[in-house]
């Protein structure tokens, strides 16, 4: 998909489009209510043909394979799951317990593990930067995790709960979704547990209903067109918990891999289909 | 020991062990999920760990199955909230309802990239519809679109409308909204301000 464009001139062709949508006035979608709904659903579907999370995609494919570290290797013997170096499928099964490290682990928190035991990173190496800033800071996190995640798309959520760690993880992420803290009394739950409940004029998904679980679910990662990154499930719970004014979510603790195993089971059943394109 | 009774026992064992890991109580499961939270959480900026630290409506409201506490733990809360309101001093109540305008639109505040010198917005058009010409609201909470038109502006109605602002568990235990005057997160003034924004006959709200 990328042979027919250098990185920078796909860049530039995708630029293009996504600048205009980005001038209208919030106010101007507002007015036409359903049909503007409608309309941003068209204009989803017009970008999915050029989604630029194929660039955090295409780099994450090379870093996959190319040997790096100070032990020289590639991250192609990495087991998400399936096997060393199966990637076909995998994050539709994670998080999971992995006997190896002893811990039930989402996709974030096995790529810091594989670059840790096979390339030889020190774990703060591999946890810097799990989140990018445009162009002018790269995470390599995101680039590794749209790679993988791509892997996936049009396989059926199917995240297990056969082992204990599996089972409590889920109970404990049930918890935490719905924990009220910090000065604002804010859960999770405050703004999705209720159906067709909007905040501004953000739709907002019931994550305790199933459609809009799995709906939601599975068009993470996701190219953020307001942002110009592509934003991984660890960067929408710690933004998530920003807004919530709690303190600060830390990449790949327990409590994020617990609430990501509480959302990623309840999608089971629907077509993971990211990186998708947000807002 | 015969072999047949080694191998009971090792299956007494690992039921006690399996027991021991699926049998946590729902209690437990919460309090277990509490100490998870501090150890995955740091404080950054204003947000520091004490707010994963629940106070009594914050653990009551938190049922993992969606419902609410029963009724007298509602009712006990919101007796115990309404207790703790603070009217302003002179009994001023009714602020300035541009100044109210500016407050309901603001999201900023108490987050862990806010500036604590910058005053917090009380962001309350993120889930309600208020003044008319404001068509980008969110709908968490009502529409408040006419507010004093249909409830008058007495005293009690203006007591009403402050002591909501101020902690909305006081009359609602549980509601989603936070206690802008309980927890610190807007000023006396702001809040006279939002009142006179929901109040005042000259507000677009009651136009």
């Amino acid at each position: 998909m990328l042979e027919r464009f250098t990185l920078a001139g796909r860049a530039a062709l995708l630029a293009a489009p996504l600048a205009l949508p980005l001038m209208l006035p919030p106010a101007a979608f507002a007015q036409a209510g359903a049909d503007t709904i409608k309309k941003i659903e068209e204009y989803r579907q017009a970008l999915s043909d050029g989604n630029p999370a194929e660039l955090w995609e295409a780099r994450g494919e090379d870093m996959w394979k190319k040997k790096a570290g100070p032990k020289n290797a590639s991250l192609e013997a990495c087991d998400l799951g399936r096997g060393p170096g199966v990637v076909k499928g995998a994050y539709a099964e994670l998080p999971r317990w992995f006997a190896d490290a002893g811990r039930v682990m989402d996709l974030e928190t096995r790529l810091v593990h594989c670059r840790v035991t096979l390339q030889g990173l020190t774990l703060a190496q591999a946890k810097a930067r799990p989140f990018g800033n445009g162009s002018e800071q790269r995470s390599d996190n995101e680039a590794l995790v749209a790679y993988v995640t791509s892997e996936s798309k049009g396989v059926k959520m199917n995240v297990g709960a056969g082992h204990n760690k599996e089972r409590e993880f889920y109970e404990m992420g049930k918890k935490m979704f719905f924990f009220r803290g910090g000065p604002h009394d804010f859960a999770c739950a405050t703004c999705h547990s209720e159906t067709g409940k909007r905040i501004r004029l953000q739709d907002l998904p019931n994550l305790t209903e199933t459609k809009d679980a799995q709906r939601a679910y599975t068009t993470w990662p996701a190219y953020r067109v307001s942002q110009g990154e592509l934003r991984t499930f660890q960067w929408r719970l710690n933004d998530c918990f920003r807004q919530q004014r709690f303190p600060e979510l830390e990449f790949t603790s327990d409590a994020s891999i617990a609430i990501t195993m509480f959302l990623a089971r309840n999608a089971n059943g629907a077509e993971f289909n990211a990186p998708a394109i947000k807002r | 020991m015969k072999p047949l009774t080694g191998a009971i026992l090792g299956a007494a064992a690992l039921a006690v062990l399996v027991g021991c890991a699926t049998v946590m109580s729902d209690a437990d499961m919460s309090k277990h999920a509490a100490e998870v939270m501090r150890a995955s959480f740091k404080e950054r900026g204003q947000a520091k760990l004490d707010r994963l630290t629940q106070d009594e409506p914050q653990a009551a409201c938190s049922r993992d199955d969606g419902t609410q506490p029963p009724k007298e733990v509602l009712e006990k809360i919101e007796k115990a909230q309404f207790a703790q309101i603070k009217y302003p001093a002179d009994g001023k109540l009714l602020g300035d309802w541009r100044a109210g305008e500016r407050v309901a639109q603001s999201g900023v505040g108490k987050q862990f990239t806010d500036d604590p010198k910058n005053p917090s917005g009380a962001n309350c058009y993120a889930c309600h519809q208020i003044s008319p010409q404001e068509i980008s609201f969110g709908t968490i909470g009502p529409s408040l679109l006419g507010f004093g038109k249909l409830r008058g502006n007495s005293e009690a109605i203006q007591k009403y409308t402050y002591g909501k602002i101020y902690n909305a568990q006081a009359y609602s235990a549980c509601s989603n909204m936070p206690r802008f005057g309980h927890s610190d997160i807007l000023t006396e003034q702001q809040m006279r301000d939002i009142t006179a924004l929901l109040l005042d006959p000259n507000s677009p709200v009651n136009k």
